[in-house]
């Protein structure tokens, strides 16, 4: 591998590690409102509301469904009506981020569904409101399920903008596909695949770090 | 005095989908609360007292009755208002309810945060409240460290921290050794006290009725069925379920058949005669002693003590009416199947 490959691929990772946290980031943005209010509508839930939980679950359910290279293909016109192409990182944001706003959602209503049912009855009881009960003591007693979640999350996005590669999505996916699947340079194939499993134990080791350290309850 | 709390007629059903498994947690309770009484509500597992104690600040909404706290009928009020409402009524849980991600001077402070505030102020509050309970070396634990008696602590220095009128106590000693039971009681009555709070306390043991109660109500399958002073209760409980609660509480003797069996209850103090003794020399018959204990109820000391009389009715009956002319104590005939 010559030094014009080595630039490349580092230009690869910027492009990976942009993706995956831009994406993960307007993933939350739309993810996380989801998956309280998911929480909050389900029939055991702070406020259930049946219609709203069934039409959000149907959503979820379906944008799961989806596999994500289809899905890549599908919102090709909604894509280009959004960044002016359908190839490059900008573009590829926006299918991971369409992808990544349902199963953050489920991440997070499990994760709520975690936290201790007296804890929101103490909360009730004390008078709180239902956004007061969402922020002061949902988002806080689930904080450490709700990053180890993020973890999960930031890992399967880093998958899905691999797979980007093979429409041109830019970042080390599309090297390890044009280089090392077009024109069988095995050598570059092998240091991409190589350079995302070091990226996905940094994101792991990283994420489980800080929820250590932020959890309070093992603490004896 | 006043009444704080008054319940009318509630009755809650909790309907399964299907409509076979539904479970009448209440039928027709009522009762009232004076303010700044403690009252009890003591029942057997299953027998509606959670239910009922959320019925209070409407966690359960009825499906009957009336429910008026502090003069306003919460079954009428915007949910706005309720939540006003309940800001003045604190509780506390058998699983503390505590927040596991925050520290215990910040679950002291929760309520005021709802409240609005100031965050040094409710800190500083939150100190005094802490010195209260007794716990204010802790203020910057984590509730994951501290014992099952000092979560309850911090869980009782929160609920006085929103300034409520009412703190309704659900087994809140249930998950305690007897040791930091009494410890916890002593420390609601002393609340009770210091800063006026009407207190309701549900629990399934009578120790904890006797220890800390005014007035005390029996729950059964979802009905209310005697209520009394605790002192009146213990002397004479009137209902098959009052009997079996304080048999319980004191008695681990199992009533076999055989003569009639007599239960006495007598004010420790008042008791300067021999009872029993002169009752076997006025009859030149023996009786068999099955059981005799002192508990305190509100710090006064009462006894009570089970009887066997002799196998020969007309003996039994007039050595039941010997005791029944006694002042000092209190005298009923047990049933063999209480």
């Amino acid at each position: 591998m010559n030094s014009a490959e080595w630039i490349m691929i580092a230009k690869g990772i910027g492009q990976t590690l942009s993706m995956v946290l831009v994406s993960t980031v307007f993933g939350y943005v739309f993810g996380l409102p989801l998956g309280v209010t998911l929480f909050v509508s389900d029939k055991d839930g702070i406020k259930p509301n049946a219609k709203l939980y069934a039409v959000l679950d149907f959503i979820v359910n379906i944008g799961r469904s989806i596999p994500f290279i289809i899905l890549l293909v599908l919102i090709i016109p909604f894509t280009r009506l959004l960044v002016g192409k359908a190839y490059g990182t900008a573009a590829t944001i926006v299918p991971l981020t369409i992808a990544a706003i349902p199963f953050i959602g489920r991440m997070v209503e499990t994760s709520l569904k975690e936290v201790d049912k007296g804890v929101i009855e103490m909360a009730m009881s004390m008078g709180a409101s239902t956004m007061e009960i969402i922020v002061k003591v949902l988002l806080v007693e689930a904080r450490v399920s709700l990053l180890n979640g993020a973890t999960i999350c930031l890992g399967t996005i880093l998958g899905y903008s691999a797979m980007a590669g093979t429409v041109g999505g830019g970042g080390l996916g599309d090297i390890a596909i044009r280089y090392g699947y077009y024109r069988y340079e095995t050598d570059i194939m092998i240091v991409t695949v190589v350079i995302i499993i070091v990226l996905m134990q940094l994101f792991q080791l990283a994420g489980n770090t800080v929820s250590k350290k932020l959890d309070k309850r093992k603490q004896l | 005095m006043s009444n704080i709390i008054e319940l009318k007629n509630i009755s809650k059903t909790f309907v399964s989908k299907n409509g076979e498994g539904n479970v009448e947690a209440l039928n027709d309770v009522s009762f009232s609360v004076g303010t700044g009484e403690i009252y009890g509500i003591i029942g057997l597992s299953g027998a509606g007292k959670s239910t009922l104690v959320r019925c209070i600040n409407l966690l359960e909404k009825p499906d009957n009755g009336k429910v008026i706290v502090d003069n306003k009928s919460l079954l009428e009020l915007k949910e706005s208002d309720l939540r006003m409402v309940r800001k003045e009524i604190g509780m506390i849980f058998q699983g503390f309810n505590l927040l596991m991600q925050k520290t215990v001077l910040d679950n002291v402070c929760f309520p005021m945060e709802l409240n609005g505030v100031a965050k040094s102020v409710a800190r500083k509050k939150a100190l005094e409240y802490l010195e209260v309970v007794g716990l204010s070396e802790k203020a910057k634990a984590y509730p994951a460290m501290l014992s099952g008696g000092q979560k309850q602590r911090v869980a009782i220095a929160r609920a006085l921290a929103s300034a409520p009128k009412i703190l309704l106590c659900d087994e809140a000693t249930s998950a305690l050794d007897p040791e930091t039971t009494k410890s916890i009681l002593s420390l609601i009555k002393e609340i009770n006290e210091k800063y006026q709070i009407t207190v309701v306390v549900i629990t399934h043991e009578m120790a904890v009725i006797q220890e800390i109660c005014n007035r005390c109500a029996v729950l059964e399958n979802g009905r209310l069925v005697e209520e009394d002073t605790v002192e009146e209760l213990f002397r004479h409980p009137k209902t098959a379920a009052a009997k079996r609660l304080i048999y319980n509480a004191t008695s681990q003797v199992k009533i076999m058949d055989g003569g009639k069996i007599v239960r006495i209850a007598f004010e420790e103090s008042e008791t300067s005669e021999p009872v029993i003794a002169n009752l076997i020399l006025e009859f030149k018959t023996a009786v068999n002693i099955l059981e005799s204990n002192i508990s305190s109820i509100q710090g006064k000391s009462r006894g009570q003590m089970l009887i066997e009389l002799p196998n020969d009715e007309k003996t039994a009956d007039k050595m039941i009416a010997y005791l029944k002319k006694m002042k000092s104590i209190t005298v009923e005939e047990v049933k063999n199947n209480e």
